[in-house]
Parts: structure tokens; C-alpha cells; sequence
């Protein structure tokens, strides 16, 4: 039995989350944290699975990856290997957050704060979000993905638009406007501007068709401009509007595969960030409950074991972003509250300021490289004992360039930031030349930075893809820094 | 703002249409793993799930990568203990991929392959593919026998759904027919009641005569044309499948002249016959008796993995068959099956004893008899043993070459499609 209104025991009804998501809420409003409607979906193990291999998306096409990385992630969970997330959240509006019917009520009372006022509060307030993602829009749009491609399936055969999907889904890096703001989703816009694509494309052919049979007084004698006229890095982008052969409907794909992948465009470029606020803000908010007596101490502790968990960093490994993000913040709350002379050295604009309206502010305005640049303090760098190592091509060791205590802290600060940028493990590709009125050949070229080359295995094999969906030649030069072609696929 | 919570539980397989596609694009990769698993799996395992192991670079998804050999690396790595600066750590030769790889899901994990659960229907598709089974055949096979139905004639009481309207019409046109003539008589009583009244003149008799006739006439308007009395229904009664037990004997020569890929036709053949049985039958045992020139009960693994050195003679297999019926089948109380699996090869009048042998003997007691040559025939004459057996005349006996995979069905259709005769013994 349940005393009066504190929540205890391990059992959940459904009334008891929504029973935390209030108190969160309540807790939450005093520190401003503006957050979507929350939608909390329960759901089974085998359901998590499913939301792992879409990235998430509750709604999206078939296609045999998705279920090839089912089977994997299945028998990962079945052998014992991995342990399922929690939950999984996505940032829509209203915010979904999928909580696993087999967590206790200690993980439930974890994950709602985490996920459906940390992530979404996150998600709401990020400039990368905002300027990236429509959260208004994107499951309609997934729902017309959907029903597009079971469309195409039925109408040009299910083959077709496997290998087509396919050689998509290999481009998929490199279908991202890096500077360019993209266009606000709208369902019904889009279903009016595929059916105008359409009407263009099939104009535009019977034109073609028109001028063939009228015979030609001169042929234009101009040398050929270079086209495109700068470099496009939007390489999805660029095989919908100019791949000579693709039907319409494949053009249609293309741009559904880009869409997609500028959706998650954000998430990638703000994990420590995100991870580390949602994790700093379940850690509060479970403490108010506990305050409050919402929640009781059998509760608190199981949280605490579990949190302790997440934010564990293991020695000489990767990161973990829980426990980065979660210690930056932490650490940005400690230098606006208790600021020491070290921290007013380095972080002198925080120093000392209001900590609730400086983290609204980093939050809305930062990504992970950036956040990391400007953050993280010498304290944090002591306190996770971080090192910088580095080694040349062919060379059988690394090097120790900097250790936290010393001088190098700025040295480490600009490494670590760097290695979350995109392009340090996303090559960066761009067509260079088409030759729209004579091979239509198609040149692409790869800028290497410090000597590091593309895997050549793999970008054969990108390629063969490539050129199915050109139809005509593909080259790629690789270039080394100073721009001399090193390699020419 | 409002928060709700769902329940989305119920919305399952959501993932059913991947798997289909992903089962698709591995099917080459699934067939010789099928193949090893018929190798290895007893008879009555077929009838399983299984797990397979998939090789990754048999699902994998290319895309640009950077060679995390190549260049110069920098990494920042925390938990520093130990070293300070210009220190000299061992590059590790596996690891030292730094962050690159690892960001998708499913990526990051070194392993080369990765296993998964195939359904018992996913695997017998898999097998009965090979087997070119029509779709039929198929279908049956792929069934899990519960309780059937059968029709059970008409009965007054049943759901809605199963109201049977020409037999309810028939019932209405009986009570109609009924409840009118019964009606016209008490009108004609009535009318006449209310002649003799009126005769008589009495204003209360007349009036009584009149409000009886009213109500008589009332009676008969009010007759309905359906009443709940007229509803028949169809009736299902479940039907228990015969709780019957059949006896499966495999025979296979197993002297040198039969190779590995002899011995496994052999296999398939068996499986096939097996799966079909259970499908028939409640319980079905396995004896497996191999023979050279000497037959021996043995266990399944012997049968198909043991080898032994020998000439050949089939009829010490029969006999042997023969004798294991009588000390532990009787034929009142199982169903009898023989499935014969040779090279075909056999010396002197041991084919004319064996094909005789099998007419007085075997046949009368057994249900079916099914012999398969199996592999490719060594020279153009058929074999002394086919030669022999051609002479049997018999509904209850089979025989076929089987010379590749989509060979075994043909040998076993015969059986497929024959309607079971009633007559089933009682197990």
C-alpha cells in the first residue's frame, strides 16, 4: 500500500507517470525550462528496438537496413551484450517520449525529467533545432515518406526501389546544406510541389523530345561554362536536380534521404550538450521530488545508482557525453555561483553571473564544438585527467602532447572541441564539374586535412552506387592539402 | 499545456516488413546456412526455430569514410594516470579509430558477423524452397495443426454470424403455414358464431361475437414472418485430428558407393517424409536401419555420419524392418512407413528376393512404402534393385530417382496427394 501521495515501491500504473511528469513540471516552471506538450508512449522492448533503428522516428519506410540493424540490436539485447536505453525521444511537437514498459518506477521517475524536460526542453530552445528541424512537421513528413515509398514500391516494383534507396543511402553524409538554413517542411506544400516537380520534369521532356525531330540551323560553338559554377557540397542535392537518367519518382527519394538526413543534422553536433543538460536537470529535478516529498528515498537511491552509471567515465576510453556534458555543466553552474581566480581568468563573462539565465543562454546558443570551446574550464580538464595524444601515419605509437595540470590546457580545450566538429570524421566531398552538354561526366573531389585519405574500400564501393544513379561516369579526385590530386578514383 | 500518456503496446510487428525485406537480401547467405543446419539437425528438429550467424560483409552499407589508418591523428583521452608530457604510448593495432566510425547505429562494434533467431516457418520456407514444394504442399506443411472444424448440419441456437437464411426462410414458411391454417379455422368459427348471434338478435351476444371476431382477425394480422423460433444456424463441431501413431523406418545403404552428396538427398528425402507424417499423425517414431551386407538398427546420428565397409544386400534391411515390426509395431496398432534410400546398387538375386520379399512381407502390414535412387546414375542402364522393384505392383508402393534437391518432392507427391483412407489405426 501507498502512502498518501509520495510514490514508492518499484510497481507503475499509468497515473503514477503522469504523476511525475507533474511534479516535474511544477519543479521545471520555477527554472524556466519552456518545453513541447509531452507525450509519454509506453512501450515494449521489442517496440525500442524498432525506435532504435529508424534513429527514433516512430514512423518511417521499409527498407531490409532497418532490418538488418533490428537483428543486430536484437541479438545484441538478447545475448546480454547491451543493455535497451531507457527511453528514446525525439523532438517533435508534441514532444514523444518512449518509456520502456519493463523500467521500475525509480527509472521511470529518472527518465521522464530526462527526457521530457531536459531533451525537449533542450530541443525547444537550441538554435541548431530551431534553425534545422520542424518539429510541427516531421511526422506528417515521415508519414508521407512512408506511403510514398510503399507507393513507389507498388508502382515501379519493390526491386527498383531497393537499389535506388540503396545508393541513396550510401550518399547519405553528404546530403547536408553545411550553410544553407533549409526550407520549413509543410505536408500538404510538399505534396503540391512534388506533383509541380513533376509536371516540370515531364515539360521538360517533351520539349526534349520536340527539339530532336526539329532539326538544328547551328549548334551553339561557345566552349562550355564550367558548371556547377561553385563547388556543391550537397551532393544528394545536386543528383536530384541534375542526375541525367533518374525518373521523377527516384528524384522524389532522393530528396526524401536528404530530408531525413538533415533532420538528425542537430542531434549529432549537440550530444555532449544535450546529454549533459538532461542529465544535469533529472539529476535536479529528482532531488526537488525528493524535497518535496513526491517521490520517497527507496526512489532517490535507485535513481542516484542509475545516474551514477550513466555519468561513469572509464579510464584511457572514449568519452562518455554523459558524463562530459553532464560535469560542464555542472561545472558553468559552480563559475557563476563560486567563481575562483582561475575561472575568472579563463571564463570571465560567466563568472559570477546569474547561473539559471546564463544556462538558458549557452543552451540556446551553443553546439558542441563551440560549447566546448568556450566552456570548459581548467578544473574540468583536472578533474577528468585529460591528455593530448597524437601520432603520424605509419608511426607505431602516440604521442603525449599535453597533460591537463600543465601549460596545455588551451591545447587540449582546442583539440577537444575540434573533434566534435562534423568534418573531423565525415569527409568532405563536393561535385566540381558536370559536363551537362557533352559527357556528362561527373567530377567530384575530396579536400584531405593532416594526410588523412578516404578508405579506399569503401569509396569504391560508395562510387559503384554513385554511378548507377548517375548513369553516366563518376571520377573523384582526392586532394591533398595544398590541393595536388593524390588519388584519382 | 497538456501532457497525455499512451499506450502504444499494442501496436506490434511493426518491424515485420524490414525483416521480410532483410530475410530477402540475405536469402543466398540463409540457403548454405540451411544447408549446414540439415546436416547437423536431427529429423525431428526441423520442426524449430533456429539460429543463424550472418556475415557482415554480407549486409553492408558502404559510404565515404575517412581511413582511420591514414594522417595524422589527434585524439583527447581522458583518465590520464600515468603518462606526462612526451611520453610514447603503443599504438593499438585493432583499436585507435578514435571517434569516426561508431555514429550510426549498428556501427562501432567490430564483430564480423552477427546471429539471429529464424523462425520455424522462416526456416522450413527456406527449406521447402529448395525443395521446389508446390505451393499446396507448402502451405500444409507450414500449418500448425490445431483444432479444425467441420460443418455439423443446422441447429436452433448460434451466434448471429452464423444464421443460415434459406434453412430460417424454410422454418418461417412451415410456422406461417401452420399458424394460418389454424387461424382460418377459428375466423370460419367465429364468423359463424357471429351469423347465430345475430340470428338470435341479442344485442350483448352479438357484440360478444363481434369483439371475438375482431380479435380472431387481430390473431391472424399479427402472425409474423420471421419469429425468433424460426432461426436456424449452421453448426461447427470441432473436430479432434486422430490421435493416431505411425511408425517412419528409414533404410539407406550405406556402402562406399554412397557419397556425402548421396547422403544428403537421402536427408532431405527423410525430412520431407517425416515433416509430412507429423503433420498426419499425432506421434511419429523413427527407426533409421542401415545396411551393407548386414542391416542394423542404429541411432540417427550413426545413420547418416557412420561409415561402414561392406558389399550390398537390401533384402537384410527389409528383414530386418520386418523383425523390428513384429517384436515392437504391430501393424493393428501403428501406421506403417518405409522410405528406402539406395544407389540402387545390389548383387546377384538379392534385388529379385528384395523386390519379393517386399510384396509378401512388408507391404501388407505397412501403409506406404517409398523407395528414392538417389545421386546421379552411373551408367545408363538402370539399376538391378530399380530394375527389380518395377515389377511391384501396388497402390501402397512408390518409387523415383532423386537426382538433385528439387528431385526429392516429385519422389514423395504421390503420398501428398493422396486422399488418407478412413480407416486409421487406433494408436
Amino acid at each position: 500500500m501507498r502512502e498518501s501521495s509520495t510514490l514508492s515501491g518499484s510497481e507503475w500504473a499509468m497515473d503514477d507517470l503522469l504523476a511525475i511528469e507533474q511534479f516535474c513540471a511544477g519543479h521545471a516552471e520555477r527554472y524556466g525550462l519552456d518545453t513541447f506538450p509531452n507525450q509519454m508512449e509506453v512501450i515494449t522492448s521489442e517496440q525500442m528496438l524498432d525506435s532504435y533503428v529508424s534513429s527514433g522516428l516512430p514512423v518511417n519506410y521499409a527498407h531490409w537496413s532497418f532490418g538488418k540493424h533490428f537483428l543486430i540490436e536484437s541479438g545484441k539485447y538478447q545475448s546480454g551484450a547491451n543493455a535497451l536505453a531507457y527511453e528514446i525521444v525525439l523532438n517533435t511537437n508534441p514532444c514523444i517520449a518512449f518509456l520502456m514498459e519493463g523500467n521500475s518506477l525509480a527509472m521511470q521517475a529518472l527518465v521522464i525529467p530526462h527526457a521530457c524536460f531536459g531533451h525537449n526542453s533542450f530541443s525547444k530552445g537550441n538554435y541548431l533545432f530551431q534553425q534545422w528541424t520542424q518539429p510541427d512537421a516531421v511526422l506528417d513528413y515521415m508519414l508521407f515518406a512512408r506511403n510514398y515509398v510503399a507507393d513507389c514500391e507498388e508502382r515501379h516494383g519493390a526491386e527498383r526501389v531497393e537499389q535506388t534507396l540503396d545508393a541513396l543511402h550510401a550518399l547519405r553524409d553528404q546530403g547536408l546544406d553545411k550553410y544553407k538554413r533549409p526550407r520549413k517542411l509543410d505536408t500538404r506544400k510538399e505534396r503540391v510541389e512534388q506533383a509541380r516537380r513533376l509536371a516540370v520534369a515531364q515539360e521538360s521532356m517533351r520539349q526534349a523530345e520536340y527539339y530532336s525531330v526539329v532539326p538544328h540551323a547551328e549548334k551553339p560553338t561557345a566552349a562550355e561554362p564550367v558548371f556547377p559554377a561553385s563547388p556543391e557540397e550537397n551532393l544528394l542535392y545536386f543528383i536530384e536536380k541534375h542526375a541525367p537518367k533518374l525518373e521523377p519518382w527516384q528524384r522524389e527519394l532522393a530528396r526524401i534521404v536528404r530530408k531525413i538526413a538533415q533532420y538528425f543534422y542537430p542531434q549529432r553536433q549537440t550530444q555532449v550538450m544535450n546529454e549533459g543538460w538532461a542529465t544535469f536537470w533529472h539529476h535536479r529535478l529528482l532531488n526537488d521530488m525528493y524535497d518535496a516529498r513526491q517521490i520517497d528515498q527507496g526512489i532517490l537511491l535507485e535513481c542516484l545508482h542509475s545516474h551514477t552509471n550513466v555519468i561513469r567515465q572509464p579510464e584511457y576510453g572514449r568519452l562518455n557525453p554523459y558524463a562530459l556534458g553532464f560535469a560542464a555543466w555542472n561545472e558553468i553552474k559552480r563559475v557563476c555561483e563560486a567563481p575562483t581566480t582561475e575561472d575568472r581568468e579563463y571564463l570571465p563573462e560567466i563568472a559570477g553571473q546569474d547561473w539559471l539565465k546564463t544556462f538558458h543562454d549557452v543552451m540556446q546558443n551553443y553546439r558542441d564544438e563551440s560549447f566546448l570551446l568556450q566552456f570548459l574550464t581548467p578544473k574540468l580538464a583536472r578533474d577528468f585527467r585529460l591528455m593530448a595524444i597524437q601520432t603520424r601515419e605509419g608511426l607505431d605509437h602516440w604521442t603525449v602532447n599535453d597533460t591537463a595540470g600543465g601549460e596545455g590546457f588551451k591545447a587540449i580545450r582546442s583539440q577537444l572541441a575540434a573533434s566534435y566538429r562534423l568534418e573531423s570524421y565525415i569527409p568532405e566531398i563536393s561535385v566540381v564539374r558536370y559536363g551537362r552538354d557533352s559527357d556528362r561526366k561527373l567530377v567530384l573531389q575530396h579536400q584531405s586535412y593532416n594526410g588523412r585519405t578516404l578508405h579506399s574500400a569503401q569509396t569504391e564501393q560508395t562510387l559503384k552506387h554513385l554511378r548507377w544513379l548517375w548513369g553516366f561516369d563518376v571520377t573523384l579526385e582526392a586532394l591533398d592539402q595544398s590541393g595536388r590530386t593524390i588519388k584519382t578514383y | 499545456m497538456t501532457s497525455v500518456i499512451v499506450d502504444r503496446r499494442p501496436d506490434k510487428g511493426k518491424s515485420t516488413a524490414n525483416r521480410q525485406r532483410v530475410l530477402k537480401r540475405l536469402s543466398g547467405a540463409l540457403k548454405s546456412q540451411v544447408d549446414q543446419l540439415i546436416a547437423r539437425r536431427k529429423l525431428n528438429e526441423h520442426d524449430k526455430a533456429t539460429e543463424v550467424t550472418i556475415e557482415r560483409k554480407d549486409v553492408s552499407e558502404p559510404s565515404f569514410s575517412i581511413d582511420p589508418a591514414s594522417g595524422d591523428s589527434a585524439r583527447v583521452v581522458p583518465g590520464n594516470q600515468h603518462y606526462r608530457v612526451g611520453d610514447k604510448i603503443p599504438r593499438d593495432p585493432a583499436g585507435g579509430q578514435g571517434r569516426g566510425q561508431g555514429q550510426g547505429p549498428g556501427d562501432g562494434d567490430d564483430e564480423d558477423a552477427f546471429r539471429f533467431a529464424l523462425s520455424r516457418e522462416e526456416y522450413l520456407s527456406l527449406l521447402f524452397d529448395e525443395l521446389e514444394l508446390p505451393a499446396l504442399v507448402k502451405k500444409e506443411l507450414l500449418e500448425i495443426d490445431e483444432n479444425r472444424f467441420r460443418r455439423g448440419g443446422v441447429v436452433r441456437y448460434g451466434n448471429p454470424g452464423t444464421v443460415c437464411v434459406a434453412r430460417t426462410f424454410k422454418a418461417s414458411i412451415g410456422r406461417r403455414v401452420a399458424a394460418e391454417a389454424q387461424f382460418e379455422e377459428a375466423l370460419e368459427e367465429a364468423e359463424a358464431a357471429l351469423k347465430l348471434a345475430r340470428l338470435s338478435a341479442e344485442p350483448a351476444r352479438v357484440q360478444a361475437a363481434q369483439l371475438e371476431l375482431k380479435e380472431v382477425r387481430q390473431r391472424g394480422a399479427d402472425i409474423p414472418f420471421l419469429d425468433p423460433v424460426d432461426l436456424r444456424h449452421r453448426s461447427l463441431i470441432e473436430v479432434q485430428s486422430p490421435r493416431t501413431a505411425a511408425v517412419m523406418f528409414c533404410l539407406m545403404d550405406v556402402s562406399s558407393s554412397m557419397d556425402e552428396a548421396r547422403k544428403d538427398l537421402a536427408k532431405r528425402f527423410f525430412t520431407l517424409l517425416y515433416l509430412f507424417l507429423t503433420r498426419k499423425y499425432a506421434k511419429v517414431e523413427l527407426v533409421f536401419i542401415r545396411h551393407t551386407d548386414q542391416a542394423q538398427e542404429v541411432d540417427e546420428d550413426t545413420f547418416f555420419n557412420g561409415t561402414q565397409a561392406g558389399s550390398t544386400k537390401v533384402l537384410s534391411a527389409l528383414a530386418k524392418m520386418h523383425e523390428i515390426i513384429r517384436l515392437r509395431y504391430p501393424a493393428s496398432q501403428y501406421n506403417i512407413f518405409g522410405a528406402q534410400a539406395s544407389d540402387g546398387d545390389s548383387f546377384g538375386a538379392d534385388s529379385t528376393e528384395s523386390s519379393a520379399y517386399l510384396i509378401a512381407q512388408l507391404l501388407p502390414e505397412s501403409r506406404y512404402f517409398v523407395y528414392a535412387e538417389v545421386g546421379e546414375a552411373s551408367s545408363n542402364t538402370p539399376t538391378s534393385l530399380w530394375t527389380a522393384y518395377c515389377s511391384i505392383q501396388s497402390e501402397q508402393f512408390n518409387m523415383a530417382t532423386v537426382k538433385g534437391r528439387n528431385e526429392v518432392y516429385p519422389a514423395l507427391a504421390k503420398l501428398f496427394q493422396k486422399e488418407q483412407p478412413v480407416a486409421y489405426a487406433m494408436g
